[in-house]
């Protein structure tokens, strides 16, 4: 199973260490392979070190892919963060 | 046999206690060769999962002392521990390179923290520095070697250390670290005020100490005298026990003055407010009996995040101390970043010369986004309690005009929106530039107050870094030429009707005391501990005697005598 979803980050300062961590441990709760793109760039989700290389900026378009059979429940956790994170939308 | 070392006192107190040493383990790593990379994945396993129960441990800990925010920087530590990006690397290499564990992690641990570093933004160039101390908490493990951080402490120690840097302090548990001497620093180093804040005895600026003492040894911190002893002997402990049991009922006495005002022998009054760099300090300001705030230092709301305060969070933290101080004194400085305070989310170019740079009042006319955002926070909160704004280091008049301008122009705005804000709002400025203090007369006409700030008074005023130890003689509170700018600007602004405050150490000092007071100094604002002291000492003190003093002292030549005259008196 794949999934994927795009959001546009509208935190001001971006995805940032706080965040990202939630972001990694959501990820991390998921046995899909997740990873987030942007700007051509493609990291691991669960990866917090990747996630940050990645310098994601305010109103930086990213698109999160979940393969594997929890695919779609992971997904939908993501989005949960971005918006319980004010992260984005 | 024992031995004694000279040092700087920076907290009072007595403590003795075994030495916990606080230092950089020097990590050797050797790329060596290995034949069963199995057995190399085992150590690295079994590092990572000591690591990992290291830091939940420290993360338990900080949540319940520090407080969730501070805690949450380990909890991105242990998230690096189980990175899979990191994990499969060191495994990768291990496994195909056939090198022991420490050397591919800190291969590994290396590439990511050059990574980071050489990113172009500050939030995340500071990244590499997680990553370096995680790193190093796992090859220690790999190197049998220990790995010391404060926040490991789960026993009654006193610290020893070259210098406590600011997330060394953040993790330090006063249940068990009794006191601490460091190498380096002075009375106003970050290491020393924190210590103050904390009411722990400490001894700065031994230069050796973390030379001559080992781990475990006993040593005794005398932070009244400013000097450590190491082996004392039983007779020693004993002295130092009674010097100890001395302290604390001295202390005890003060307590009693907590709820009186400070009042002279000649019945003057004058306020003895305390200086704060965020809300929580504020328990130990009322349990110290402080009749106000003479300071509060923004700055640190600031500090330690990866963005700038939302208006809201500011005027949260605001209104909390003007409601808590219940309608006391308080006087709340603007920002003063830039130069040696940096903050990881706001670019500033490096300067040669941070103190006399971009910083402070100069930076928020510049950046008066940054600046409006927190008159607007004040003025919301000024109607919690009784607010006073002080802006720092203005230089000249036309910085102040422009600043106060900003501030009414906000004021403005919020009542048209139909916002309530205070009419009595005080606003003032710091004097610490000699400029200021030379047109003192000039400024008064247009200031409610002046609030010396001695640190940075007397660093301008003698042109020596006052973090700079060959030319630390050079700070001299009670040099003449300091004394006779305190004098202009008190005279300065007594002739207009205004009041004068000190936020700078000098103000808490014993030997100053006398001195300020005869002046005719109306404020003093210091740490929170050296508030009873103070006021125990000034209930002994004649003001107008004192003033009868002052020619005589301001004709001095040099400190040493201002020092034997003071001390005569």
């Amino acid at each position: 199973m794949m999934a994927e979803k795009t959001f546009t980050v509208t935190s001001d300062s971006g995805i940032h260490a706080r965040p990202a961590t939630t972001l990694v441990n959501k990820a991390s709760q998921f046995g899909s392979d997740i990873t987030i793109e942007c700007n051509g760039k493609q990291a691991n989700l669960k990866s917090i070190m990747g996630v940050m290389a990645m310098g994601i900026q305010k109103g930086a378009e990213v698109k999160i892919t979940a393969e594997g059979s929890d695919a779609e429940e992971a997904l939908k956790a993501i989005e949960d963060v971005f918006k319980s994170e004010g992260l984005g939308e | 046999m024992s031995e004694k070392i000279k040092g700087i006192a920076a907290s009072s107190g007595i403590a003795i206690g075994k030495a916990f040493i606080l230092k950089d383990p020097e990590l050797k790593i050797e790329c060596k060769k290995v034949t069963d990379p199995a057995q190399e994945l085992d150590r690295f396993h079994s590092a990572i999962a000591q690591s990992k129960e290291e830091l939940e441990a420290i993360k338990v800990k900080a949540d319940a002392e520090l407080g969730k925010d501070k805690a949450e920087i380990f909890a991105a530590h242990l998230l690096v521990l189980s990175d899979p990006e990191l994990i499969g690397a060191v495994t990768q290499k291990i496994e195909s390179e056939f090198i022991c564990a420490e050397a591919a992690m800190d291969a590994v641990s290396s590439m990511y923290i050059s990574m980071f570093e050489n990113m172009d933004n500050d939030y995340m160039k500071e990244r590499a520095a997680d990553i370096r101390d995680v790193s190093k908490r796992v090859i220690s493990h790999l190197l049998g070697v220990q790995f010391t951080s404060p926040a490991s402490i789960t026993e009654e120690v006193v610290i020893v250390a070259h210098d406590l840097t600011p997330s060394d302090t953040a993790q330090l548990n006063k249940k068990f670290v009794k006191g601490f001497v460091t190498d380096i620093g002075g009375r106003t180093s970050h290491s020393a005020i924190m210590s103050r804040s904390m009411e722990i005895p400490a001894v700065v600026g031994t230069k050796t100490v973390t030379e001559k003492v080992g781990q475990d040894v006993q040593v005794i911190i005398d932070g009244l005298a400013g000097e450590i002893i190491l082996n004392p002997s039983d007779a020693e402990i004993q002295a130092y026990q009674q010097k100890q049991a001395e302290y604390e009922e001295k202390k005890e006495e003060w307590k009693k003055l907590v709820h009186q005002k400070t009042v002279t022998k000649d019945n003057q009054h004058v306020e003895l407010a305390a200086n704060i760099g965020n809300p929580d300090d504020l328990d130990g300001v009322l349990n110290n009996g402080g009749e106000g705030i003479g300071l509060y230092r923004t700055e640190f709301l600031y500090m330690g995040r990866d963005n700038f305060p939302t208006e809201d969070e500011q005027f949260e933290a605001y209104k909390k101390v003007l409601e808590k101080m219940e309608g006391k004194p308080v006087v709340i400085r603007t920002l003063d970043i830039g130069g040696d305070k940096e903050l990881p989310y706001l670019d500033l170019p490096k300067e040669l010369n941070p103190f006399l740079g971009f910083r402070a009042i100069r930076l928020c006319l510049e950046r008066q986004d940054i600046f409006r955002t927190q008159l607007r926070a004040l003025l919301r909160a000024s109607v919690y309690g009784n607010l006073k704004i002080m802006f720092p280091m203005i230089a000249t008049l036309d910085e102040f005009r422009q600043a106060k301008a900003i501030l009414n122009e906000e004021r403005e705005q919020l009542v048209q929106q139909g916002i309530e804000v205070s009419e009595q709002i005080e606003v003032g400025m710091m004097v610490e530039i000699p400029s200021t203090a030379v047109m003192a007369d000039r400024f008064a006409k247009e200031v409610d107050f002046f609030s010396i700030g001695t640190n940075d008074l007397i660093q301008y005023t003698m042109a020596a870094d006052r973090m700079n130890q060959h030319v630390s003689y050079l700070y001299q509170p009670y040099n003449p030429a300091i004394l006779r700018l305190i004098h202009m600007v008190i005279q300065a602004a007594h002739k207009e009707g205004k009041w004068v405050g000190m936020c700078g150490e000098m103000a808490g000092d014993e030997i100053a005391i006398p001195i300020l007071l005869g002046l005719g100094l109306d404020e003093f604002s210091m740490s929170a501990t050296s508030i009873l002291p103070a006021r125990s000492q000034i209930s002994k003190l004649s003001k107008e005697e004192l003033a009868g003093h002052i020619d005589t002292i301001l004709a001095m030549d040099t400190v040493d005598e201002v020092i034997a005259i003071v001390k005569a008196l």
